[in-house]
């Protein structure tokens, strides 16, 4: 079987976008261009579960690989996926078809250029997860940068240009230090392919100012504290399915990039740098709770609680143990699914009030009991509740922290109360209490649409809390593998010193 | 003494057309569209010519101080097919500002003429000759628009400050041949294996020379009147054509005569980019216009270009080579944006006038969206192309100072291409512009946009060709 099965994942949304591009639709509701965004990114997502269910579990190599020359004698443009990467694509491929429903009301002007800019994106950031060759990698990483910051800048809210230009300037600037970093790499190796990198190793005097400059890429976009500082900004301006796509999967990619470049390519770097990571996590967890807590702004109240939640990730990532990576891999899977969800929850109540402060809201649950219950499984999805996805990718996280220390996971722990804090304190006001404003009365339910968006994600969120087997047995192998080869590389290298 | 002619029959045949096009123009009322249109053809026969020569080796002829090779093949074409573009798309241009003459078609052969020695001269004299009759049609070009005070002014200004650089450069030519006892490239080669004080001297004046040519930092401050002073159409020209010729030359003086004196150059070299990559990104925040704005981004530009010759490495000249051609591609599609803004048969260049274009000119918006982003370096653009190969070289040779100060250059500059991103898509829409755009105009945006978009899926297009030039 020769389908190149990945590269059609790739091409498939370019190909509509570019079919959106240059159909003309008389009316002015684009209502074609939406089936076709729609019915593109539907159909990636069956391939990608197809491509899942023919996936081998039980091998730790890179599958469904394609080679093909790009520049002769210098980088070939390689793809494949390993148990890691397959898990983000499934989420990429599943949260567009979601983005592309919602853009239904929210998107006033110019639909089709957001389609256009939302299948780009869908197209680069599945070459992020599946690339394999570190030049690859960076063209699909930042040419994201492209359709993002229009979307911001664009369909974004008031503050839309500096919010739109604080997210470019910050990933660019984390970002041309890799592009060094990746040439250092070819020149030291003589490749940029991964697989060979994997074999060869790279010596142990660079590791550390490498993994710092990939570092400088990944801390940014992750984004870990102190760089933070776009996201909020980001997030309040985004429009719904902005925000969205950029909580649930571009952040992801820096925690991807973590898992497969600083501790596959540098082992000795990230075991050198791991002490740094404890603590911009834990300050992350811990401090960027506390302000969670005092945002008036729901938006902005959820974005601070992605940024604490994916210190909870390089906090897993970085235990190095089997569990952590895992509850790293679950816990970015399930923020993906959560965060996206309480992103289109503020989005509903946004539509109908156009406000996004909390204190205009309260007692939604009298006027909106469907919106209620939803929003209530979000709510607990992201404290975390034993049933909910959240709970299995913060427990594995703290399991490999304990593991390795026990005062890290401690604070850690701390963590968990603050944003079961947070989140709940949101939800009180929000749907609880009395209805101070009377505009609250007029509010709709929820329509059919918004049923079929967050159900969607509802399920799943509930399923994979009950039932995590299909991920974790997806991204077990791969895993071990890479501990393996991360402690091997780790002995080797002692025993060489000495 | 048996010299095949065929050899320079590019040079021959063009300096036979411009004769003869000056006659046709005379002698015949009303020609200048006549002699606009042959001398594009002349162009083509030109760069067709030349393209027969491309198979030879490296040929020395008239006493060795004229090199036939590859690096000047590749440079020559590239001239000819980017003065084609240039001849083809400001002639609406022209017409609208009442200076659609004969004269102008023929003084940019002319100064073809002088870079096409320019890039093949092996010789300090044939050298200085070529850059002279480059220049001499390039003062007469600023201040082509004669009754209007900017072009005036822009092309006394050029004139004067190119003057005293010429001097500085015909002084080091000077010192060179005193120090060494030659003029001819090879020669100087090799009698520079213990290097006086007196020959650093005449290496700096000449370098200051190269550099005001290619306006790079700190002998940019004509670029940015020049650039804004002249009209448009001359602009284009000055912006891509000579560029390429004084990035040749910079390439051939460095890796030939003065191969042995890296240590003494490379540190002017280093400084020279640093400082135009620098400046050009800081500079270019603050401007208004356009066409000024396009002046410090080439300023920055250049520094990129030189900071792959500073390597001394033949993949860097290489790098330095993609750079330029890149860039030419980039330049020519941004200004066919600037020819696109047209109301009323007034051309407008202010950043302000793109003010909320994507609403009524969807399409030009989406080209000037490409050719920003690339010239801003992000990938998948051909731009990115451009700026990696550089670095790949320049990181080869362990000069890592030189790539991070670069990178972080690029992060700088790509604010201010946001900024027009911003105008154009984020802001309020204005006025509609013409949208009758000539055939020619809309043909090479269309050509060069879709090239910087598609070249990252064939990027040995370009990359196969110049990596078999061989530098030395």
């Amino acid at each position: 079987m020769n389908i190149p099965i990945l590269s059609s994942l790739i091409l498939l949304p370019t190909i509509g976008a570019i079919f959106i591009f240059f159909s003309r639709s008389k009316n002015e509701k684009y209502n074609s261009s939406k089936y076709v965004a729609l019915f593109i990114t539907i159909a990636n997502f069956f391939l990608s579960i197809y491509l899942w269910l023919i996936f081998d579990q039980s091998t730790s190599d890179f599958q469904f690989v394609e080679t093909r020359e790009w520049i002769p004698g210098f980088i070939n443009y390689k793809v494949g996926v390993d148990g890691i990467s397959i898990l983000f694509i499934i989420l990429t491929t599943f949260i567009t078809p979601i983005c592309v429903i919602s853009v239904n009301k929210t998107i006033k002007s110019r639909l089709k250029d957001f389609l256009i800019s939302i299948l780009l994106l869908e197209t680069l950031m599945i070459g992020v997860f599946c690339s394999l060759d570190l030049v690859i990698f960076y063209l699909f990483f930042e040419g994201g940068l492209i359709p993002m910051f229009l979307i911001i800048g664009i369909w974004g809210g008031e503050r839309r240009v500096y919010s739109a230009f604080k997210f470019f300037l910050f990933t660019l600037l984390g970002s041309v230090l890799m592009l060094i970093a990746i040439i250092s790499i070819y020149w030291l190796t003589g490749t940029t392919d991964v697989e060979k990198l994997y074999e060869i190793g790279i010596d142990a005097k660079y590791q550390n100012l490498l993994w710092l400059a990939f570092f400088s890429s990944f801390a940014v976009k992750t984004p870990m504290w102190p760089v933070h500082t776009w996201l909020p900004d980001a997030h309040v301006e985004a429009p719904t399915a902005g925000s969205v796509i950029l909580a649930a999967i571009l952040l992801k990619m820096a925690g991807y990039g973590f898992i497969r470049f600083s501790i596959g390519l540098f082992p000795i770097g990230s075991e050198y740098f791991v002490p740094l990571v404890y603590i911009l996590s834990l300050i992350a967890i811990i401090y960027t709770s506390l302000v969670a807590l005092m945002q008036e702004d729901m938006k902005k109240l959820i974005a601070y609680s992605s940024v604490a939640h994916m210190g909870f990730v390089t906090l897993g990532i970085f235990t190095l143990t089997q569990q952590g990576l895992e509850g790293g891999i679950f816990q970015m899977v399930s923020h993906g699914l959560v965060s996206a969800a309480l992103f289109l929850c503020v989005g509903v109540v946004y539509e109908r009030m156009h406000t996004r402060l909390i204190k205009d809201y309260g007692g939604l649950v009298s006027i909106m009991p469907k919106y209620a219950i939803v929003f209530m499984i979000f709510a607990l999805g992201s404290l975390s509740l034993p049933g909910t996805s959240g709970f299995i990718g913060e427990f594995l996280i703290l399991m490999g922290a304990f593991k390795k220390n026990f005062l890290v996971a401690t604070v850690a722990s701390i963590g968990v109360i603050l944003g079961a804090a947070y989140i709940l304190w949101l939800y009180k006001r929000v749907i609880f209490g009395k209805v101070k404003n009377q505009e609250v009365t007029k509010m709709l339910d929820l329509n059919k649409h918004e049923i079929l968006i967050l159900w969607s994600l509802a399920v799943p969120i509930i399923f994979f809390g009950f039932y995590p087997e299909p991920l974790i047995n997806t991204m077990e192998v791969s895993i071990n593998n890479l501990i393996d080869m991360y402690n091997t590389n780790l002995s080797n290298n002692i025993v060489m010193s000495k | 003494m048996n010299i095949d002619f065929n050899l320079i029959l590019p040079e021959i045949f063009l300096s036979l057309s411009i004769m003869s096009l000056l006659m046709i123009g005379v002698f015949k009322k009303n020609s200048s569209n006549l002699v606009f249109n042959l001398s594009i053809l002349t162009l083509f026969i030109l760069a067709a010519l030349i393209l027969n020569l491309s198979s030879l080796n490296k040929i020395l002829i008239f006493n060795s101080s004229y090199v036939i090779d590859d690096v000047a093949n590749f440079m020559k074409i590239l001239t000819a097919i980017s003065a084609i573009f240039v001849l083809s798309i400001s002639t609406d241009f022209l017409k609208s500002l009442k200076i659609y003459q004969i004269e102008y078609p023929i003084l940019i052969l002319c100064s073809i003429l002088g870079m096409m020695v320019m890039i093949s001269s092996n010789d300090l004299i044939v050298f200085y000759i070529g850059l002279e009759l480059q220049s001499l049609a390039l003062y007469v070009l600023a201040a082509f628009n004669r009754d209007n005070v900017l072009s005036s002014e822009s092309g006394l200004k050029y004139f004067v400050l190119s003057a005293l650089s010429s001097g500085l450069l015909l002084y080091g030519c000077s010192l060179i041949y005193g120090f060494t006892g030659s003029t001819n490239f090879n020669e100087i080669a090799n009698n520079t294996n213990q290097v006086p004080y007196g020959l650093t001297f005449g290496i700096v004046f000449i370098l200051v020379g190269l550099a005001f040519k290619i306006s790079a930092v700190p002998f940019h401050m004509w670029a940015p009147d020049v650039y804004q002073g002249s009209p448009t159409s001359v602009t284009l020209f000055f912006a891509l054509v000579p560029k390429i010729a004084a990035t040749c030359v910079f390439i051939r003086f460095l890796y030939v005569p003065f191969v042995n004196m890296i240590e003494q150059w490379q540190m002017i070299i280093i400084f020279i980019s640093i400082a135009s990559m620098i400046f050009g990104a800081v500079a270019a925040i603050g401007q208004k216009n356009l066409k000024r704005l396009i002046a410090y981004s080439s300023i920055g530009h250049m520094g990129y270009s030189l900071a792959g010759i500073a390597t001394g490495s033949s993949e860097g000249a290489q790098s330095s080579i993609i750079y330029i051609t890149i860039y030419v591609i980039m330049n020519l599609a941004l200004f066919c944006c600037l020819f696109m803004l047209k109301r009323n048969n007034a051309y407008f260049e202010n950043i302000e006038d793109l003010s909320g274009l994507s609403k009524n000119h969807p399409i030009l918006s989406l080209s000037l969206l490409v050719i920003l982003f690339s010239l801003a370096g992000i990938p998948p653009l051909a731009g990115f192309f451009a700026k990696f190969y550089i670095f790949m070289a320049v990181i080869e040779q362990s000069m890592f100072f030189l790539a991070i100060i670069g990178l972080l250059s690029t992060v700088v500059a790509a604010f201010y291409y946001l900024r027009i991103i911003k105008i154009i898509y984020f802001d309020p829409s204005k006025e509609k512009y013409d949208s009758n755009h000539s055939l020619r105009l809309r043909i090479s945006l269309i050509v060069s946009t879709i090239f910087l978009v598609f070249y990252f899926t064939y990027p040995n297009s370009l990359l196969g060709i110049i990596s078999k030039i061989n530098i030395i």
